[in-house]
């Protein structure tokens, strides 16, 4: 991908730069002295788009008669049409029709000096975006310009959000259908060993097949679990429980949930806290998704032998947990890209470690909710260190409530706060 | 030898080849394949065509046909299906990317234990 062009001009002191686009209008009427009148009306004009920071000119171009029109919309593409309602020839209402079959987002603003209601009906009909009586002024010309260009330019960027939000909404699901198609394929793999009567004539190779294939299927189960949490949080449709979570008895029972995996591999974990109970207005199942992901990853990505540290502090009227490991760490670049969808970091260490590439993702998106944030910091070989700040008040959540509460407008809080 | 990033592919071909008596050592990189290729010695190796980088299969098997020019090389890969790209019918993919024999994945122990023996058989 090539990188975002640097083309904006360096924004003065306290104010912030506006980038310039230029649109294209077409002027069209088979009176040379109109045309001229509306071009020099339009020449040096601007508008500007506040919501976009966007200062937009005009590039005029003129044609007298529908057949020209029809050219040089063909080979100019202009963004607007000015367009005389009387031409000789071909009318502008036939050039609406012409317009119409064409696959165009081309604005249309219709001149005519016979101003009644049935022809403005008509030409809207057509796909007229406004009507201009002649005689007009500069500043009523201006006017419906300036709403022609407001409106183009929203029709465009949505268009543009609509179209990206389709891309990544196609990657991901992309990258999913191949992050579920892989654990098939494995088992299958194995399936087929197990059918096959000289390989699977030794116990241990059965075994060995069984065991692999049960944990592709609990690794395809996490994923879709994953799915779903990281579904509900996006959507904002999930019943969030609001209550008091004491955090130190979700980070127990997440440590409990883990022990069998830790103590097969000499793991040991231990959790700090301070006096008395760290207790915080929450969602305890989005606690204990933050806790469950961190310290099973602190677990995974450990060592044999190694250690898992779970910090909880007070940090009023914000909360730390920390959960560090002994494990192999990861670079800076790595864990630049760590919290992003489907990121697993893919190296010789971590081949033989089973994981969705979701976890990171939502402990984040959860995170936000409650105005918080999640930081890494690591070293190859010697550990990682997870610090998720969490800031309930933020979350404009009083405790004992319960309802809906839409995780976009929580991020956004966040964002502005 | 087998050469593959996934290591489930790895433990089925082994379970399936080393009951039929065939010894297997395995790699699941390039570099992994380097270090042991002469110390191994294999008879033929089977390498899978994207591991790290897309072109991984490629380069090492331009390298092992250079180190060692008998030695057999399968490529397996699942090109065909997950990147659109495609092998022509008609030329033959195993002259320029130096490989003895391509086959798509999924593959199935049967196809390769074919492949194996019919080079296996040409070798001598």
């Amino acid at each position: 991908m090539p990188e975002e062009p640097e083309g904006e001009p360096t924004p003065e002191p306290g104010r912030v730069a506006a980038s310039l686009e230029k649109l294209k209008i077409l002027i069209v009427d088979d009176e040379p002295g109109m045309r001229t009148a509306v071009a020099r009306a339009l020449t040096g004009f601007t508008v500007s788009v506040d919501e976009i920071r966007t200062i937009v000119s005009f590039d005029l171009i003129q044609a007298a008669s529908g057949e020209e029109a029809v050219l040089k919309l063909e080979s100019e593409k202009p963004d607007l049409m000015l367009l005389d309602h009387k031409l000789p020839g071909i009318t502008g209402l036939d050039v609406l029709a012409w317009l119409s079959d064409r696959k165009t987002d081309i604005l249309i603003i219709m001149m005519t000096a016979y101003a009644s209601i049935e022809a403005a009906v008509t030409a809207t009909k057509k796909g007229a975006f406004d009507f201009l009586s002649k005689p007009f002024t500069p500043a009523e010309l201006k006017a419906s310009v300036r709403k022609a260009v407001g409106h183009l330019i929203a029709l465009r960027r949505a268009r543009m959000l609509e179209e990206e939000r389709r891309r990544v909404r196609f990657q991901f699901i992309s990258v999913l259908a191949h992050e579920l198609k892989a654990p098939l394929a494995a088992i299958e793999g194995y399936l087929y060993v197990l059918k096959d009567p000289i390989a699977c004539a030794d116990t241990a190779t059965r075994n060995l097949a069984v065991d692999r294939c049960l944990i592709r299927l609990g690794g395809m189960r996490k994923l879709i679990l994953d799915l779903l949490d990281l579904t509900r949080l996006e959507s904002g449709q999930r019943k969030r429980e609001v209550q008091d979570v004491d955090l130190g008895e979700v980070a127990r029972s997440s440590i409990e949930t883990m022990t069998p995996d830790a103590s097969a591999r000499d793991i040991t974990m231990e959790l700090s806290m301070p006096d008395g109970a760290v207790v915080i207005p929450a969602d305890r199942s989005e606690i204990e998704i933050v806790m469950n992901n961190l310290i099973s990853n602190a677990v995974k990505y450990n060592r044999d032998g190694g250690s898992v540290g779970i910090t909880i502090s007070r940090r009023s009227p914000r909360v730390l947990i920390e959960v560090s490991d002994t494990g192999i760490g990861m670079s800076r670049e790595e864990s630049a890209k760590l919290f992003k969808e489907f990121v697993r970091i893919k190296n010789q260490k971590t081949r033989n470690i089973l994981g969705s590439g979701l976890g990171l993702s939502i402990v984040q998106k959860i995170a936000n909710i409650y105005g918080g944030t999640v930081e890494v910091e690591s070293e190859p070989d010697v550990g990682s260190t997870f610090r998720v700040m969490l800031n309930p008040g933020a979350t404009a959540v009083s405790p004992g409530t319960s309802g809906e509460v839409p995780g976009h407008e929580l991020v956004k809080l966040e964002r502005e706060a | 030898m087998i050469v593959d990033d996934d290591p489930d592919f790895l433990e089925q071909m082994r379970m399936c080849l080393e009951s039929r008596g065939y010894s297997v050592s395995s790699a699941s990189s390039v570099q992994e394949c380097e270090n042991q290729l002469k110390e191994t010695e294999p008879d033929v190796v089977v390498l899978d065509l994207m591991m790290d980088n897309e072109d991984d299969g490629f380069v090492l098997s331009y390298r092992i046909k250079k180190q060692f020019p008998n030695m057999p090389v399968i490529i397996v890969t699942s090109m065909t299906h997950e990147t659109g790209m495609d092998f022509d019918e008609t030329d033959d993919p195993g002259h320029w990317i130096k490989a003895d024999a391509i086959l798509a994945k999924p593959i199935r122990f049967e196809q390769l234990e074919r492949e194996i023996t019919r080079l296996m058989r040409e070798r001598a």
